[in-house]
């Protein structure tokens, strides 16, 4: 034994004692008895079974031993200077590190890698659509829920019609907000037209909430000349500058510090406005997800990330995209104010959300929102989910916890909102989406000339002779070339 | 221009001389002029920058004492940390960063500490900044960008500390990569990059930061874009080179000169969109390139320079297109000077592109 036994005192020996029913110190012969009182364990048996699978892993061999040795002199070491503290707790001594004060323990213990609970998820409205008793919300306005719902009843029309024009081949590609249509348009109910909206690609019902027209999307779709996007991206690729929208773009999650930045202009410029981002569950396992949120809470950024969590990234379900708390646990990770909500109930994501904008721009600080929900559709017009998950599941959803019947209850039950009212609204979204889709078709493809437009500010000479060049090869071979687009 | 070869023994004055020779067009107004280094000019640059646009920002890691390189030295002082300051340790955060502030309307001047370290912002650049505008049908654009990053040789920078990384920039429409010789050059250069309204990579030969020592006026300038420079007249063979590697190559010029060898030297200065045209000029005059870079050279720049020039010049051409470029190596340490196209492997490209 060495030295250290010499000075004795009760606090070191209840300390070595700690330490051998840890099975840590000690002959290496003890190593494997269970861990008697463990008082002073946190985590208890659990960290000491951790060490003691650690242990045992080591090779061992005179240097390990010697390990331990060393060990224990840097504990008496430890011991000797806090001697005289009448704690055996060495917890309440600081350290001075950059970064800050940081108290210190001679108890080793690992943060489990998860709570023992899950953080819980904020609700309004129970699956019926009724209020929970002495539930914390803000009230929305008999107009106001109206608006909320008919875009919704909007939303879930639109997203069938064009996805069936996408089936008969009258469009190339197209993905639903099937069961996002509370995240759609709560989210975007409770902000203003100043907030610049950085979407991910499911998010159409904030561009249907702030006045985007069924004829604008049609155009988008069909990249035709009215088509504020001229053409060049897939359909669903929507942007627009009038309604604070970037245009979206397929890369997942780049729009994360971007939007950090954005927001970092609002704050110089002293505007009353914020960004608000969306990004799915797959999302937030790219890279761009960790450089948005830590830049936006070190930049002091009022940007609100909105995380729908649906479950799955095309075939990927979260359990494989993460082993976190889903994503509301990693804004902690950054120093942001977090919070967990039901996406599938409108209330709730409206008053999360009108809270965070509170926060955002009054403290300009980021906040992260993670809503919980369930993608109904199939990823996209190019996927099949029944491949990759159960018929049964999707119905369930579709049906039971189906966000739009949910709101309509409340609503409805508050006298606001009638059955006649809502065969109007679907046949008259109905009637408008065929007749917009028809408009569209029939309208012209933007000029050849917008192919090399928009690169830069100006066509480099390089352009200007490759467009030359191709009109000639054009007026040789014109059957090469599609007919409706005006050379 | 004071200069040191790659033993770093000092060479003679080249291109200070033949600026006489220039043909380019500059706004350089003859004002008071300094003779200092290239950081100092860089520093110069953003400190115009940020005095005439109250919107302009400087940005990256490290930035904010000075950087790594001084180029940003005062700023933060100056124009307090709200404009100048540090980021977070993370290239695709500075660089997605620097695309929102810029699509706002602001001058969103971002560094990357290596030119060695700009890949993790790859897609940001390729895939965001660079599609901005086109994507989104003008309705934003994200011009206001310049990514400012040291790049090349440095005589003991090994694999990340010595990459010239201009070509994969060079592969994508939207963007413009620019790429100074000097100290003067940089500053109007620089210029001319943040007040462009399309998204910049500038490139800074760090080589050249405390060696390259030059006049540059201490006004407010710019230098044109997509301009070359012929810096040097010949008749015999056209040599084009950009940043650090001209040096190099007006050497080889000033001793091929001694056995009678004219050679014409061309700045490219802007690599996309490159100046097609006064490249394709002075082939036309002479009937030989050679081009010389440090990057290497398979699928370097020279070689889209070389198959323009070939596609426009064929039957003009006397010699096939030269290359003297860094080799198919990651960038060595101890054998850095086998690496480099040195004076001596141009000349005696020169040599055999004139004998051919």
């Amino acid at each position: 034994m060495a030295n250290w036994v010499r000075i004795s005192s009760r606090s070191i020996g209840n300390h070595i004692r700690k330490r051998m029913n840890q099975g840590f110190i000690g002959s290496a012969v003890d190593i494997n008895k269970s861990s008697g009182s463990s008082s002073a364990l946190h985590g208890g048996r659990t960290v000491c079974d951790r060490n003691r699978r650690y242990l045992n892993s080591l090779p061992w061999n005179r240097a390990t031993l010697f390990w331990f040795q060393r060990f224990k002199s840097t504990v008496a070491e430890k011991q000797q200077d806090s001697f005289l503290s009448s704690d055996t707790d060495d917890d309440q001594l600081s350290l001075d590190f950059p970064g800050g004060k940081v108290s210190y323990t001679s108890d080793m213990n690992f943060i489990s890698e998860s709570s023992q609970t899950r953080v819980p998820c904020y609700r309004v409205l129970d699956d019926d659509g009724e209020l929970i008793k002495d539930t914390d919300f803000q009230q929305v306005s008999k107009e106001a829920a109206v608006k909320m719902y008919s875009k919704m009843v909007n939303l879930q029309i639109m997203d069938t019609i064009f996805y069936e024009a996408q089936r008969q081949g009258r469009i190339s590609f197209y993905l639903t907000s099937a069961g996002e249509e509370a995240i759609n348009i709560a989210s975007a109910a409770a902000l203003t037209e100043q907030d610049i909206i950085l979407p991910q690609y499911r998010e159409p019902g904030v561009l249907l909430w702030r006045g985007f027209t069924l004829q604008e999307f049609a155009d988008q779709c069909f990249g035709n000349k009215a088509d504020y996007g001229k053409g060049r991206q897939m359909p669903i690729h929507y942007g627009s500058k009038k309604h604070n929208f970037f245009t979206i773009s397929s890369p997942i999650a780049t729009q994360l510090p971007q939007a950090a930045g954005i927001a970092y202009s609002l704050k110089m410029d002293n505007k009353k406005a914020c960004v608000v981002s969306y990004i799915g569950d797959g999302g937030t396992s790219e890279g761009d997800f960790h450089a948005g949120l830590n830049f936006a809470a070190v930049m002091e950024a009022p940007v609100i990330f909105f995380c729908r969590n649906n479950g799955w990234a095309i075939s990927t379900n979260v359990w494989e995209q993460f082993r976190s708390d889903g994503i509301v646990v990693k804004g902690r990770a950054y120093g942001i104010r977090s919070i967990r909500v039901d996406g599938n109930d409108a209330l709730a994501v409206y008053t999360a959300v009108s809270a965070a904008r509170e926060m955002a721009v009054n403290e300009q600080r980021p906040i992260l929102i993670e809503a919980l929900t369930y993608r109904v559709g199939h990823h996209s017009t190019s996927d099949d989910s029944t491949k990759y998950r159960q018929s049964d599941e999707i119905v369930y959803w579709k049906n039971a916890r189906n966000p739009v019947n949910r709101f309509r209850n409340w609503v409805q039950s508050n006298g606001w909102w009638s059955d006649q009212q809502e065969t109007q609204l679907r046949s008259s979204v109905r009637k408008q989406l065929l007749e917009a889709i028809q408009v569209a078709e029939k309208t012209e493809k933007p000029p050849l000339s917008e192919m090399f437009t928009d690169v830069y500010d100006y066509p480099p000479p390089n352009l200007e002779e490759q467009e030359k060049h191709l009109r000639e090869t054009i007026s040789r071979h014109p059957a090469d070339y599609p007919s409706d687009i005006p050379v | 221009m004071a200069l040191r070869n790659i033993m770093g023994k000092r060479v003679g004055i080249g291109l200070m001389g033949s600026r006489a020779l220039s043909t380019a067009t500059c706004d350089v107004e003859s004002g008071s002029a300094k003779s200092i280094n290239l950081y100092s000019a860089i520093n110069q640059a953003l400190h115009v920058a940020l005095e005439t646009d109250p919107r302009a920002f400087v940005f990256g890691e490290d930035v904010s004492f000075g950087g790594v390189f001084r180029c940003t030295t005062g700023l933060a002082d100056r124009f307090g940390k709200a404009r100048v300051f540090n980021t977070p340790l993370c290239e695709q955060g500075i660089v997605g960063f620097g695309i929102g502030l810029a699509a706002m309307g602001n001058r969103a001047i971002a560094e990357i500490q290596f030119a060695d370290y700009i890949y993790p912002a790859f897609d940001q650049i390729v895939n965001e900044a660079a599609k901005f505008r086109y994507r989104s049908g003008n309705q934003f654009n994200c011009g206001g960008l310049t990514i400012r990053a040291p790049y090349g040789a440095v005589g003991h920078g090994g694999h990340y500390h010595s990459q010239s990384p201009e070509a994969f920039f060079c592969h994508v429409p939207g963007i413009k990569v620019v790429i100074p010789r000097s100290p003067r050059q940089a500053k109007g250069l620089l210029l001319s990059c943040i007040r462009d309204p399309n998204p910049v990579v500038f490139f800074e030969p760090k080589w050249l930061y405390r060696l390259a020592v030059e006049e540059v006026p201490e006004h407010d300038y710019m230098l044109p874009l997509s301009e070359a420079e012929v810096i040097r007249q010949g008749s015999d063979i056209t040599l084009v080179g950009w940043g650090a590697q001209l040096s190099i190559m007006e050497q080889a010029c000033i001793e091929a000169e001694k056995d009678g060898i004219s050679c014409e030297l061309i700045d490219l200065k802007t690599l996309i969109p490159w100046d097609k045209e006064t490249v394709e000029a002075s082939v036309r005059k002479t009937g030989r390139v050679l081009i010389s870079h440090e990057a290497p050279v398979t699928g370097g720049f020279g070689a889209e320079i070389s198959a323009s020039i070939v596609e426009c010049c064929f039957l003009r051409l006397e010699a096939p297109v030269a290359r003297v470029c860094g080799l198919d190596t990651p960038f060595p340490l101890v054998f850095e000077p086998f690496y480099m196209p040195t004076k001596n492997k141009i000349l005696d490209a020169i040599k055999a592109t004139v004998n051919y």
